[in-house]
């Protein structure tokens, strides 16, 4: 159930009519529900140039598959769309991590091992760009107390000043307007508070609060979109 | 084709830039230069070539783009790498690259030396590149480690404003390779779909390969030339190889063999497993043709046609 309650508190977070920069996986099932159900006008762009503002109708492993070139409004550059956030078009992006810290920054660039060793990742990609650039971003990161650290080992993303939205498979976070720090807002269907906070490095105030858990109506179409289960595996 | 004809290119004309993979990549690709190649983002990863490249033991190479995909991690495995400017380097479906992993932290088969952009800056350096200025300014990076790490980022206040931005350096590459899916003779390619930085790629470099699914006539190509992205006379070799991109897809010709990717990141979590993934798909194959009789197409092909409506140019 715990990616259900992730891609539904992700798709929540994209409003009507607006731009998004949406990403693989997760975040782009999130999209996908997001216009089915409460923001037809919501528009899609992606890093490799492709802008859509209806969801591919194929599961996609990669932004470049067939499926999501075809029937889209606009094939361009990379350098289109991201000027096109750079110009403060874009609402709302998402952006994955290895670490997020208690202010908001991002790391998916290298990690530090235990015995004092670097674990290298792939980097930013467009992360970084998304994180300076647009007006929010959301995150998905499995919640695990070594990703949710005091302060990240490298900052590929910072903070943007926009807020974070940050979305576990326990929980979800968000920037206090004031001190920027990420302050637990809701505690998903089943998960105690005291299980939250033994997994997060900083102290956090019980919001007494419960993720919504997703409809009936949103699982019937998140079955839909991902018949296969290939992204949704439970 | 002879050493002096590439070299004499220029911008000659009337010049036969057709050849093979083989004397493209021996005539263009010389150990320590740069590269831009798979430019697109996910799409026309010209593996085709980058094999050729691992063949010819080619060494020292430079690699400038903002997401290669499996091709930089192949690249890697084969000892041409020296260093990589990007954004990320992976397997895009399946994840971490073990080989850019296995280099970049113990120096397995040689050291890497990893320079971190972000995709915007990667595509402004081109663009700078290819606009012939020395920098283009930017608000991303601005609290970044990769504003701190990377000496292609600089911080810079506009005189007028005060406001705090990013210069991100012009990159040339010494040559971009790219795979399109038509180009005629002269390499006056027709390219659709998504673009990633080609066209900034192809712009900013010294020297610019095509490699073609098709090669079509001038005809094709003038009867539609908003869509000539790739002009040729910034082009210097034009190889012919269908199914050059495999298994990456190219729209309108092939899929993406996902199989493949994931088969990949299966086989390389070890060095032994490397060694044996080079031998059965590089080294002990002798050309494309060699290779693509080792892979099933059939399920590669496309399901439903989509042609586009045709535009009408005339006067």
């Amino acid at each position: 159930m715990s990616s259900k309650v992730m891609i539904c508190a992700a798709a929540r977070e994209i409003k009507d009519g607006e731009m998004v920069f949406v990403g693989m996986r997760l975040p782009l099932l999130a999209f996908m529900l997001a216009k089915k159900l409460h923001a037809p006008r919501a528009i899609g762009l992606f890093e490799n140039g492709v802008v859509r503002d209806a969801p591919a109708q194929e599961m996609l492993y990669t932004m470049s598959d067939g499926p999501n070139l075809h029937g889209a409004v606009c094939c361009t550059t990379l350098l289109d769309v991201m000027s096109l956030m750079q110009q403060g078009r874009v609402a709302l992006g998402f952006l994955g991590a290895a670490e997020v810290d208690q202010y908001g920054n991002l790391n998916s660039t290298q990690v530090r091992r235990p015995d004092g060793g670097v674990i290298r990742l792939p980097g930013s990609g467009g992360a970084c760009d998304i994180a300076c650039l647009s007006g929010r971003v959301a995150t998905v990161i499995r919640h695990e107390k070594h990703r949710l650290v005091p302060r990240v080992s490298y900052i590929t993303s910072p903070a943007p000043p926009g807020g974070v939205c940050l979305i576990t498979d326990k929980a979800v976070f968000r920037s206090h307007a004031a001190t920027g720090i990420l302050n637990l807002v809701s505690c998903h269907p089943g998960v105690s508070f005291e299980e939250i906070q033994s997994e997060t490095s900083w102290t956090l105030k019980d919001p007494q609060r419960e993720t919504p858990p997703p409809s009936p109506q949103e699982i019937n179409i998140l079955e839909q979109i991902d018949r296969q289960g290939f992204w949704v595996q439970n | 084709m002879s050493k002096s004809t590439v070299r004499d290119f220029g911008s000659k004309i009337n010049v036969n830039k057709i050849c093979s993979l083989g004397d493209a990549v021996s005539e263009l690709v010389h150990d320590g230069c740069s590269l831009a190649i798979s430019t697109d983002l996910e799409q026309r990863i010209p593996f085709a070539a980058a094999h050729e490249i691992i063949r010819q033991r080619k060494r020292e190479l430079t690699l400038m783009a903002p997401i290669s995909d499996m091709l930089a991690d192949q690249m890697i495995a084969g000892g041409t790498i020296a260093r990589v400017l990007a954004a990320w380097v992976g397997n895009v479906s399946a994840g971490l690259g073990h080989n850019f992993r296995r280099a970049v932290e113990s120096g397995i088969p040689h050291h890497v030396e990893m320079v971190d952009y972000s995709n915007f800056t990667m595509a402004l350096a081109l663009k700078a590149g290819a606009m012939g200025v020395p920098f283009i300014p930017t608000r991303s990076t601005l609290g970044s480690d990769l504003l701190r790490r990377n000496p292609g980022l600089e911080p810079l206040t506009d005189a007028r404003t005060g406001e705090e931005l990013v210069a991100v350096r012009a990159l040339r590459p010494d040559v971009a390779i790219v795979h399109v899916q038509r180009s005629d003779e002269d390499g006056n390619c027709h390219v659709w779909g998504n673009l990633g930085v080609t066209l900034e790629a192809v712009r900013a470099s010294r020297r610019t390969l095509v490699i073609a699914e098709e090669v079509v006539s001038r005809q094709v190509i003038v009867s539609d030339p908003n869509r000539t992205l790739i002009p040729g006379f910034l082009v210097h070799a034009v190889v012919h190889q269908p199914w050059g991109a495999h298994p990456s897809p190219v729209q309108g010709y092939y899929n993406r063999d996902h199989r493949f990717f994931s088969d990949y990141h299966h086989q390389t979590r070890t060095w032994e497993g490397t060694k044996q993934w080079l031998g059965e798909w590089v080294y002990q194959v002798a050309d494309r043709e060699e290779y693509l009789c080792r892979i099933d197409r059939e399920p590669l092909l496309l399901k439903n046609h989509a042609p586009a409506a045709p535009v009408d140019y005339g006067f």
